[in-house]
């Protein structure tokens, strides 16, 4: 229980803004969420924006094939007031087992805050996903917010 | 029996499917179960929501519901979920003595139980079909039924209200055959919530209020209803009722339990 990290909110306090940005918004679907209904609708899957960066294989394939393997889904560039972030998230068999910035803020105290945000988006995604939930609980989105919500994530990640 | 083919023995098919209605989004995770049958009450209970969407909605000057506030229509008139919604949120009125309220402005507003109410039938309908598991999320409101895989619980987060993207808690659904995990939050409806003592809008010092009990129905208002009672109130009253397990965030990101909550930790 988070009672056992009570320094956690101050240190975090810039951080956490960032990398919920990133994490979430990273996330968005190509579509809407009243398109992505067809079963397994699969979110973007690229062979990484970057081609010095791939490490990862991104195997292509049916819907069917999501979650054996590994695979990466890289986000549409958020608009943070930091600057823009990009995130590329590895999934493998289902879970998520990385996450890397693609694209962060650079200079001054964008600087600072990337460097706090960017690994804690790394424990963040991997801690959600190491959780091992199926549905997430939390105050009613719209269906604008769903695009942003950890569930949505965890509904593309099952695909 | 319909295994999909490339699944092991034990771990029962997975459907999943997004719907977009009443304003949010429902996502369905169904296990287990003959394909076709399973299918199509997955379909039913989609069309259902739908249904109850057109029937409650409050922006749509022509439904039942708008119609009945404006007296044009009486609950004889309409689709008898209409009055077994009444029925259920005027008991919801009583438990809470007028916290939670199926009135806005003096005017009648049934939604702060209509979603959870739709989400807990449509999960029933699936499971009646013969699904072994199945988890209904309705914009971030969760009815659990069965289990996903013959040795495991279903697993729900509960979204950090301080720290996007973050978890307070996971919820696990071992050992019931049924659980729901509601929570209510600023984002929703706090302004909407009048304080019975005062008349006025009600004040709270709670940023988000989860509520986990078996039915999706009363979890969704035992959830407004204690937010709007604030942390003190709102955690005595939920400690009282039976088979009702909570947790609550305050402003100050202090964290308050039922007694019992632990037991539900997973």
């Amino acid at each position: 229980m988070r009672k056992n990290h009570p320094v956690r909110r101050a240190v975090l306090a810039g951080a956490a803004t960032v990398s919920g940005i990133v994490l979430l918004l990273s996330l968005k679907p190509a579509s809407g969420p009243a398109s992505a209904s067809a079963a397994g609708a699969a979110p973007q899957q690229t062979a990484a924006a970057q081609p010095s960066a791939a490490a990862q294989e991104s195997p292509q394939g049916g819907s069917g094939a999501q979650r054996t393997g590994t695979r990466t889904v890289t986000g549409d560039a958020a608009r943070t007031q930091y600057g823009a972030v990009q995130v590329r998230l590895t999934v493998s068999d289902g879970k998520i087992v990385k996450a890397e910035a693609v694209q962060a803020p650079k200079g001054g105290l964008s600087d600072q805050k990337t460097a706090m945000a960017v690994p804690k988006l790394n424990q963040e995604a991997v801690a959600a996903q190491s959780a091992d939930i199926d549905a997430v609980s939390g105050a009613t989105y719209t269906s604008g917010g769903y695009l942003k919500s950890l569930q949505s994530a965890l509904d593309q990640v099952h695909g | 029996m319909g295994e999909a083919v490339a699944e092991p023995a034990n771990a029962p098919a997975a459907v999943r499917h997004m719907e977009e209605v009443m304003g949010t989004v429902f996502s369905f995770d169904v296990r287990g179960g003959e394909p076709e049958a399973v299918g199509a009450a997955l379909r039913e209970a989609v069309a259902g929501l739908q249904r109850a969407d057109r029937r409650f909605s409050t922006y749509r000057d022509d439904s039942q519901l708008s119609r009945l506030a404006r007296g044009e229509l009486t609950v004889e008139d309409c689709d008898p979920e209409v009055a077994e919604v009444l029925e259920l949120g005027a008991e919801a009125e009583r438990a809470s003595e007028g916290w939670f309220s199926l009135r806005y402005q003096g005017r009648l507003d049934p939604t702060g139980i209509v979603k959870g109410w739709a989400a807990e039938r449509a999960a029933r309908r699936i499971a009646a079909a013969g699904a072994s598991g199945v988890s209904v999320n309705g914009g971030g409101d969760v009815q659990l039924l069965g289990s996903p895989e013959a040795h495991r619980a279903w697993r729900v987060g509960v979204s950090d209200p301080l720290r996007t993207g973050g978890l307070a808690a996971v919820i696990s659904a071992a050992g019931a055959e049924e659980l729901a995990v509601a929570t209510s939050g600023t984002a929703e409806r706090g302004a909407h919530i009048v304080d019975p003592r005062t008349g006025r809008s009600a004040v709270t010092d709670l940023v988000s209020v989860t509520v986990v009990a078996p039915r999706l129905t009363w979890a969704d208002c035992w959830a407004t209803a204690a937010f709007a009672m604030g942390s003190r109130e709102g955690l005595a009253w939920l400690q009282a009722l039976p088979e009702v397990e909570a947790l609550l965030i305050t402003a100050g990101d202090e964290v308050r339990c039922t007694d019992g909550l632990a037991g539900r930790l997973g």
